[in-house]
């Protein structure tokens, strides 16, 4: 029961830290969606740091390092430092300025000025939106696949599991079920985010990123000490036939699939949580710690994962049936740490990492929908601050809904993780607009229409054939094109569909250029 | 001239991302880490001090500047007086 309590007294402590961030709230709009623009630098690192890393930057990162070896970390993570940093500096800063002057709070609302179209934001919303609910469809489900093996045999007479057809125990017995688990993080996630705005979603990130990476930390140093040292752990790998091609790339990762994975970290430049993060900064030097410290924490979160996952394929063998990958990260802390504390701590550690992604993406939801839909709808002096808050808390409450209804539906779907590779592909793809918009003052209003339908016509396309196709007998489980990432096309249909149709097309008028350009 | 600089260096750092000579290196640097892990997070590191050197001689002081101007405009909405939908 340790284990349990040390999960109870971690998400005790977040609702705590919702109450008290709700204490500072001033009750304006402006507090509530971007935090009065007010955040300095260490939040800021934080807060993006913790949103832009996913549960599955501790569990995903072992589970694939375990299938695909070292070339994982050259895949997501240095990529991600490298160009991660890029956008924060080359986008981000530039969007946190026009937002600053200008009073943005959503990407729709600076879009629409930025390409003199009032429609751009209804066409670009729903397809915002459809692209983050996989992501938050992503998290809800690992929270509650997580929370289930952790707790097994807690509560046998509540969640009785049927023996295996072997007659054994059924190895979940007693757990959480995912339905209780996925609900209990979306209420948490919900209290904090309803009572401090952003607020809350920028205090909690912090909090939880700084627990996410010292648990990951903790279990490095207590798994490679009980595998008989960090020399001992990989030598093991090195004399395994079933793990040693895990040391290199070759026949794990083909060269022009790594190449192509550059294309997947652009995807923050357009992700409508990481624009509203941007915003909260207090001023432009506050990006600073942001663009240098990035590639660092990546590198502390992602090393002892990419290294406890080699370690895990010399150490668990081949995967049994009904074993997935992304277990392996439980099931090392499970054999070789025998301490319910440090798995309450890790356990801890991946909900944070889970939950830090999570407010993030339900408020950023709640305020597009309030100022891209219903005050430009209604119009702005139609409601009070006060009101535009519950709006926002009302959409909030609506997506929470609606996404734990579909993890509950989707629970064991194989294609839901897939989705998430999807989900980033489709902000990827939609980079060139933004990028367009900060630096060329030619982009026209047809060609970021262009731009958007042009990649809402291949991601769908893409989408079809990888996801809901049926692939032929032999055909690779992901979808390469060319050898390279499905992302490299959407990203070059896209650009070349913005700048084909904005040569061709009418120009912006010069107050808009002279509005956004410096 | 230092924009193209940063420029040339981020396109030369993407390069070397590339280490095709470390594709089939199952060498163990100290003993455990093994060579393309131990590039790759070398590359961190290195991808860090760019940014950091970047940070302090590219600094896009203008538009820290541009945006302090004028009179910020703190409520979400109307984002821009004159031209809302």
């Amino acid at each position: 029961m340790t284990t349990f309590y040390i999960l109870v007294g971690y998400l005790s402590l977040l609702i705590g830290l919702g109450v008290i961030s709700n204490r500072f709230f001033k009750g304006t709009s402006a507090d509530f969606f971007v935090v009065s623009r007010s955040v300095g630098s260490f939040l800021l690192l934080m807060s993006i740091f913790g949103t832009t890393m996913t549960g599955f930057a501790l569990v995903g990162s072992t589970g694939k390092a375990y299938t695909s070896g070292i070339g994982v970390y050259g895949l997501m993570a240095s990529w991600s430092g490298l160009i991660h940093s890029a956008v924060f500096f080359a986008v981000g800063i530039k969007l946190w300025a026009v937002g600053k002057r200008y009073g943005y709070v959503t990407q729709c609302e600076y879009f629409r000025d930025r390409f003199e179209s009032p429609r751009l934001g209804f066409l670009l919303f729903p397809i915002l939106v459809l692209l983050v609910i996989p992501y938050l469809l992503v998290g809800v489900i690992a929270a509650g696949k997580f929370i289930q093996p952790t707790t097994a045999g807690l509560f046998p007479e509540a969640f009785p599991m049927p023996d295996l057809p072997n007659g054994n125990p059924h190895p979940l017995n007693g757990g959480v079920p995912p339905a209780i688990g996925s609900g209990v993080i979306c209420l948490i996630v919900l209290f904090y985010v309803f009572f401090g705005g952003l607020r809350g979603a920028v205090w909690a990130n912090t909090f939880q990123t700084i627990v996410f990476m010292i648990t990951g930390l903790i279990a490095f140093v207590m798994i490679s000490k009980n595998l008989g040292g960090l020399q001992a752990a990989s030598q093991a790998v090195a004399e395994s036939e079933f793990a040693s091609q895990r040391l290199g790339r070759e026949g794990m990762i083909g060269k022009l699939q790594f190449l192509s994975y550059c294309f997947v970290p652009l995807s923050v430049g357009m992700f409508p949580h990481l624009f509203q993060h941007w915003l909260t900064a207090r001023s432009a030097k506050n990006f600073r710690l942001t663009v240098v410290a990035h590639p660092i924490f990546i590198m502390i979160v992602w090393l002892p994962c990419i290294l406890i996952g080699i370690w895990a394929a010399a150490h668990l063998g081949p995967l049994g049936p009904g074993q997935t990958a992304n277990s392996v990260l439980g099931r090392m802390v499970g054999q070789l740490v025998h301490s319910p504390v440090l798995s309450g701590l890790v356990g801890a550690g991946v909900l944070a990492a889970i939950m830090s992604s999570l407010d993030s993406q339900f408020m950023c939801l709640g305020t597009m929908f309030t100022n891209d839909i219903v005050i430009k709808k209604f119009g702005a002096n139609r409601f009070s601050d006060t009101q535009k808050i519950w709006i926002a808390r009302g959409f909030i409450l609506a997506v929470v809904a609606v996404t734990y209804g579909l993890s509950i539906y989707l629970k064991d779907s194989a294609h839901v993780f897939d989705l998430g590779v999807w989900c980033f592909s489709g902000f990827a793809a939609l980079f060139p607009l933004v990028f367009a918009s900060v630096y060329w003052k030619g982009v026209t209003k047809a060609g970021a229409y262009a731009c958007i339908l042009s990649t809402l016509v291949v991601w769908c396309v893409l989408f079809y054939c990888d996801i809901i196709a049926e692939k032929p007998p032999g055909a690779e489980e992901e979808l390469l094109i060319a050898g390279m990432m499905p992302v490299t096309i959407m990203i070059a249909v896209s650009a070349v569909s913005l700048i084909v149709v904005s040569l061709i097309s009418k120009k912006p008028s010069d107050a808009t250029i002279r509005k956004f350009f410096a | 001239m230092k924009t193209v600089v940063v420029v040339v260096v981020f396109f030369v750092l993407a390069i070397l991302h590339q280490d095709v000579w470390n594709w089939d290196n199952k060498h163990l640097w100290f003993g455990f880490l093994p060579a393309g892990l131990g590039y790759h997070s070398l590359y961190s590191l290195i991808a860090a001090l760019f940014w950091f050197i970047v940070s302090k001689v590219a600094w896009p002081h203008k538009t820290e500047e541009w945006a302090e101007q004028g009179d910020p405009v703190e409520a979400p909405a109307p984002a821009t007086p004159g031209r809302r939908d």
